[in-house]
């Protein structure tokens, strides 16, 4: 189960934050500290997992943003490391040719696109199409 | 060009609804020079946002980006509390988009015990009956977030309703509000997923159904039992999905739905964990997962790991372990960095089945092991502490200790120290090196070990190998003695181990006549000075009290105690201590001295730790006073559990009585590969002969006891850290210990035959010798420093090398052996030459011998001098070969530069001006060209820095795809623009896949 998903850039600024546990805000940022410390600093060589506390975090790196999942210790590290790219993969499509700055002002969007791919801690939607439908549909309400 | 281009994203951005003050401050923010400007940013807007929100009658759109800004406060870790409250009036709202916006806000916001829930429930009630099916699922995304254990009977109803919703979408996220109630509490919902998670699991659309996974996955892996019968309808959905018989959408990278099939063979794995006729089934279907898996992407590679895990999970079939040993090896031989990760894992799990596996993988295996990657380091140690063993366990402490000392975070050392213990406790090869190790523990993790490992400590040094051997006690402890007293040197001691220090010094510090008293009472009088702190009356506790012992052992040895100057500042500091408790012992310290030898000896008796204090439950001395007072008149005392149930209690006396004294059935610790200078006749001759020969020996070299002796009550006082030897098997035990014991008996002649014991496993998947030997003339740079790391970690290989020093152990081991079993025994014996093919039979034939005790201390004597040293003369005809090290991380240079530059231009300056288009959005994972052949292959989005340039999603794929492998970003991107061409236009229906299954 994903517990959490985290999008930070380079400097450790919480792009999207989103929690499939209860938690209280203190510990949210004390958790989005930490991953950024985690993470950032990763030779790009090694594995894109680092055991976090009871869990694991699984991150991909696309240009200064990280993505970063934190997962059950039993979870199948590439799955969700391919998850993370899908998710990538359905944002591009969105706003054709994402950038970081897409991410910045259509944050509320973004959450939207997440909870079609994501819901409860699984994932709930892995066709690409059938989300980014879903998204035209609502986009056409506006 | 490329600014005007990001002027025109940003005008698209301002069109689309959000007001210009927003985007203002959404840019001021990103171009904020430092953290305090941020933050005064955003206390201006909150300061704003404050009185906004409650002004009357703002407009309802206005409203409504209010609450996304609330979003963005709350999400750079400020609090919006004080606007919750119009997050959930949004929620009210008949507009699809505010309430949307409304539901976005309030998930986020609020955990599922606010207050403010109670208000929204109505809300979603009402939302989930609605006929718009956007409302519902609005709705239903809520009701994932914000339903807890009470609320679920409010909802679960309405849900229940939607799971025969027409639109999929619907469907899909009610079955996860399902799932999401079956987490919570399980109980209320048990009934409905029952009836319903047949239904379900047929629904048409391949989302449904693979949503409804999540909630078999769920009940099955809490009762996989009822769910056997499933077995066929998931391996027959899995087997369609191999076979791309779903629409094309939910192929990913070419592999057909893969997220699907993971999550059925995570299933698959749980039903046919144990249940022969249920594996049967599958292995047709694995082996098919297995087949049609691609091995150059990252997906493909997800998907071969998970069969490994379920291959391995199951009933073991031959053929496909084959594969996924093979699997395993191409894992782990790939230069990505994951794969070995996985290949690490995958090993782990094989092991447990194949034991021997690991042996063909040492090298790979001690790579990672070096590995400057942390996380891959830390998976191999994992892998080592499964496979631990008492032939290998100090060089597997002995890195964990290492690995140990190099550790900051208190989570990951508390939990690599007890994995120490633990290890150190069920293998440890002697009592010299269980002090040593436990020394190293404390020294580098003190405060993170449990107080009751510093007892057990003590209690074997205090009790030593026990009686029978008193010299091996005095040395044992003298050796103690002298490793605390160079410890004492370092500065920052924990306190449990300055505990254990005093403790020990105390009881026998001048026992052996090397130290003088006033020396220990020195060292002491140190300790406590050189340790101020928290625990500093604890300390100092500790020192007065090994004083008063080293004192009163003198006294009592009737030798003049003259104190040293500073031991008598420090008695008479603590007599005027502010705690009554530090007061009271150098009182009674002072006082001791006051009394002739013999008083002193019998209040403070040498090594009077080891004595049992006999205490007569039945308290005779009060007999007198009992029956006066009964011939009074008083009644019988009754005690309290006789008086409540007397019956059950008398069976439970004897249950109780049974369970201490009957057989144990668990298997003992494997037994080592024993050798040469046995056992001082003597000790076995002299003592009692009631007790069986082999069990007397197994009390003079063995650190431990056997609960189950029947020497005396007083096993009950003894260390339990060393008992455990004999206490539930280790992670591989199982097989372990019963191929060892096939060995041990089959071959009861044979002598540190570890190799064969290595190499002769029941059905060893790979012929590892050969395959060995050729790995090594193929790579001739192995460092001797790795290979011998090798030997004495898988303890294979070094066999062949040294057949004389066995042979000769193998003697005096037979004549061993005899001495210690009967005839029955020498009936097995077989000719040593012989041993290789008696060790390759089938484990299971021959019971462990139990009998062999006698060998144990021998054997680690050979174990831990012998794979170094027969290592080097296998490994002279390489030559001398230079030590590879991992090298250093090569940079990515290209890459990185772009980095740079977007970071600049991002923090300062233009800031939000730049902008980065994925095909740029390289993973920074991706190897440079030179160093990755196969990584760069299976790294998911697969594009080398030559896409740094960022090529256009239409036009430029022909450019980089000179240097593309496998699957690739331009595959993808051509996706994309396919996609793009088709537009968003909905499909026909999806075929009836899983009808069939109805039936």
């Amino acid at each position: 189960m994903i517990r959490f998903i985290l999008l930070q850039n380079r400097q450790g600024k919480t792009r999207l934050a989103k929690y499939y546990i209860p938690l209280e805000d203190s510990e949210k940022h004390k958790l989005e500290y930490e991953v950024h410390r985690l993470v950032v600093n990763r030779d790009p060589k090694f594995t894109n997992f680092v055991e976090f506390r009871t869990h694991k975090v699984i991150y991909r790196r696309y240009a200064g943003l990280f993505f970063s999942m934190c997962v059950d210790i039993t979870d199948n590290e590439l799955v969700y490391l391919e998850s993370i790219h899908l998710f990538v993969e359905i944002l591009d499509h969105f706003f054709s040719n994402v950038c970081e700055l897409d991410l910045v002002f259509n944050f509320h969007k973004v959450y939207l696109i997440l909870d079609e791919f994501i819901l409860a801690g699984e994932l709930q939607e892995t066709s690409k199409k059938a989300i980014i439908e879903r998204m035209a549909e609502l986009e056409r309400q506006e | 060009m490329e600014q005007l281009k990001n002027i025109g994203r940003e005008l698209a951005i301002g069109s689309q609804g959000s007001s210009k003050e927003f985007l203002e401050l959404v840019k001021a923010i990103g171009e904020a020079k430092s953290k305090a400007e941020e933050e005064r940013l955003v206390m201006e807007e909150i300061e704003m946002l404050k009185k906004k929100i409650v002004e009357p009658d703002v407009p309802r759109k206005r409203m409504k980006e209010y609450i996304v800004r609330l979003v963005y406060v709350e999400m750079l870790g400020h609090d919006a509390s004080f606007g919750y409250i119009q997050a959930v009036k949004m929620t009210h709202d008949d507009n699809l988009l505010l309430k949307r916006t409304g539901y976005l806000a309030v998930t986020l916001f609020l955990n599922e015990d606010h207050d403010l829930i109670i208000l929204i429930i109505n809300t979603i009630q009402k939302d989930l009956r609605s006929d718009n099916y956007l409302v519902c699922c609005a709705a239903l995304t809520a009701v994932c977030k914000l339903i807890n254990e009470e609320t679920i009977p409010a909802v679960l109803p309405q849900v229940v309703e939607l799971l025969g919703h027409q639109k999929e979408a619907v469907r899909k996220k009610a079955v996860m509000a399902l799932h999401r109630f079956h987490q919570r509490s399980p109980a209320t919902v048990a009934d409905v997923i029952s009836k319903l998670s047949m239904k379900i699991m047929h629904d048409v659309d391949p989302s449904v159904m693979s949503a409804c996974l999540c909630v078999l996955f769920d009940l099955i892996s809490a009762d996989a039992n009822s769910y056997r019968h499933l077995t066929n309808s998931y391996v027959c959905i899995l087997k369609q999905v191999v076979e791309h018989r779903l629409p094309k959408q939910y192929n990913y990278h070419n592999a057909p739905a893969p997220f699907i099939q993971i999550k059925l063979l995570k299933i698959l794995a749980l039903l046919g964990t144990g249940d022969k006729g249920a594996s049967n089934n599958m292995y047709n279907v694995l082996g098919d997962v297995l087949k049609k898996a691609e091995p150059s992407g990252n997906i493909g590679n997800a998907l071969i790991y998970e069969c490994i895990s379920t291959i391995t999970a199951i009933h073991p079939n031959s053929k496909l372990l084959e594969s996924a040993a093979a699997q395993t090896s191409r894992f782990l031989k790939s230069e990505s960095h994951n794969l070995k990760y996985m290949g690490i894992d995958a090993l782990g799990r094989i092991i447990k089945i194949n034991p021997d596996f690991a042996e063909e993988h040492q090298l790979a295996v001690i790579d990672c092991l070096e590995d400057p990657d942390d996380t891959l380091k830390r998976k191999t140690l994992e892998l080592l502490y499964k496979m631990t063993k008492s032939s290998n366990v100090e060089v597997i402490v002995d890195r964990m200790i290492c690995y140990m000392k190099t550790l900051t975070d208190s989570h990951y050392k508390t939990d690599i120290a007890s994995r120490c213990i633990e290890l150190a406790e069920r293998f440890a090869p002697s009592n010299q090196w269980f002090i040593q190790t436990m020394n190293q523990v404390f020294e580098h993790a003190g405060d993170l070990v449990p107080p009751k490992v510093a007892h057990d400590l003590m209690r074997l040094i205090a009790e030593g190998a026990g009686e029978e051997d008193e010299d091996a006690d005095s040395e044992l402890r003298s050796s103690a003695v002298e490793s605390y007293l160079q410890i004492l040197v370092e500065p920052k001691l924990p306190s449990l181990l300055l505990q254990v220090i005093c403790w020990v010094l105390g009881e026998y510090g001048t026992a052996d006549g090397t130290h003088s008293a006033a020396y220990i009472i020195e060292r002491l009088c140190d300790v406590a000075e050189a340790h101020p702190g928290d625990d500093v009356v604890k300390v100092k506790g500790y020192a007065i009290s090994a004083i008063t012992k080293v004192c009163s052992f003198e006294i009592a040895a009737g030798k003049k105690v003259h104190l040293i100057p500073e031991c008598q500042a420090f008695i008479d500091e603590l007599s005027a201590s502010h705690s009554t408790d530090l007061q009271q012992r150098a009182y009674e310290l002072q006082a001791l001295f006051a009394f002739d030898s013999s008083v002193v000896g019998a209040v403070l008796p040498f090594d009077g730790s080891a004595d049992d204090i006999e205490v007569d439950q039945s308290l005779p001395f009060l007999n007198h006073y009992v029956k006066s007072m009964l011939s009074k008149g008083a009644k019988p005392y009754i005690p309290a559990n006789e008086r409540q149930a007397a019956t059950t209690l008398a069976s439970q006396h004897v249950e109780s009585y049974v369970s201490s004294h009957s057989l144990r059935f668990d298997p003992y610790e494997k037994p080592q590969m024993p050798i040469m200078a046995l056992t001082p006749v003597t000790t076995l001759q002299s003592d009692d002969q009631s007790i069986d020969i082999s069990q007397k020996a197994t009390q003079v070299f063995q650190p431990s006891f056997d609960a189950d002796t029947p020497s005396s009550e007083a096993t009950r006082l003894r260390l339990e850290g060393v008992q455990r030897k004999w206490g539930r098997p280790s992670y591989n035990n199982n097989s372990a210990s019963s191929s060892a014991g096939a060995e041990r008996s089959t071959n009861g002649a044979s002598n540190g035959l570890d190799i064969e014991k290595a190499s002769g496993g029941k059905q060893g998947i790979v012929p590892q010798e050969p395959k060995y030997v050729s790995d090594r003339n193929k790579q001739p740079e192995i460092s001797a420093e790795k290979q011998k790391l090798a030997a004495s970690l898988f303890g294979g290989v070094t066999s062949k090398a040294d057949s004389s020093v066995r042979s000769s152990g193998r003697s005096q081991k037979q004549a061993s052996t005899n001495r210690h079993v009967g005839t029955a025994k020498r009936m097995q014996t077989v000719d040593p030459v012989d041993s290789r093919a008696q060790a390759s039979l089938p484990a299971a034939t021959a019971p462990p011998d139990l009998l062999d005790f006698g060998e144990e201390e021998v054997a680690i004597a050979a174990s831990s001098k012998d794979p170094m040293k027969d290592l080097e003369g296998l490994f002279d005809n390489t030559g001398s070969v230079p030590s590879s090290q991992p090298t250093a991380p090569v940079t990515n240079l290209p890459n990185i530069d772009l980095m740079s530059l977007y970071d600049s231009d991002l923090g300062l300056g233009s800031g939000l001006v730049s902008s980065i288009r994925v095909p740029d959005m390289i993973p920074e994972n991706l190897p440079n060209n030179d160093s990755g052949d196969r990584l760069t292959v299976l790294d998911g989005l697969v594009t080398t820095s030559g896409a740094v340039a960022g090529p256009k999603v239409q036009g430029e794929t022909s450019a980089s795809s000179a240097i593309k492998k496998g699957p690739s970003l331009e595959s993808s991107l051509e996706k994309h623009a396919r996609s793009r061409q088709v537009g968003v236009t909905p499909t026909g229906p999806h075929p009836d896949l899983f009808k069939d299954l109805l039936k």
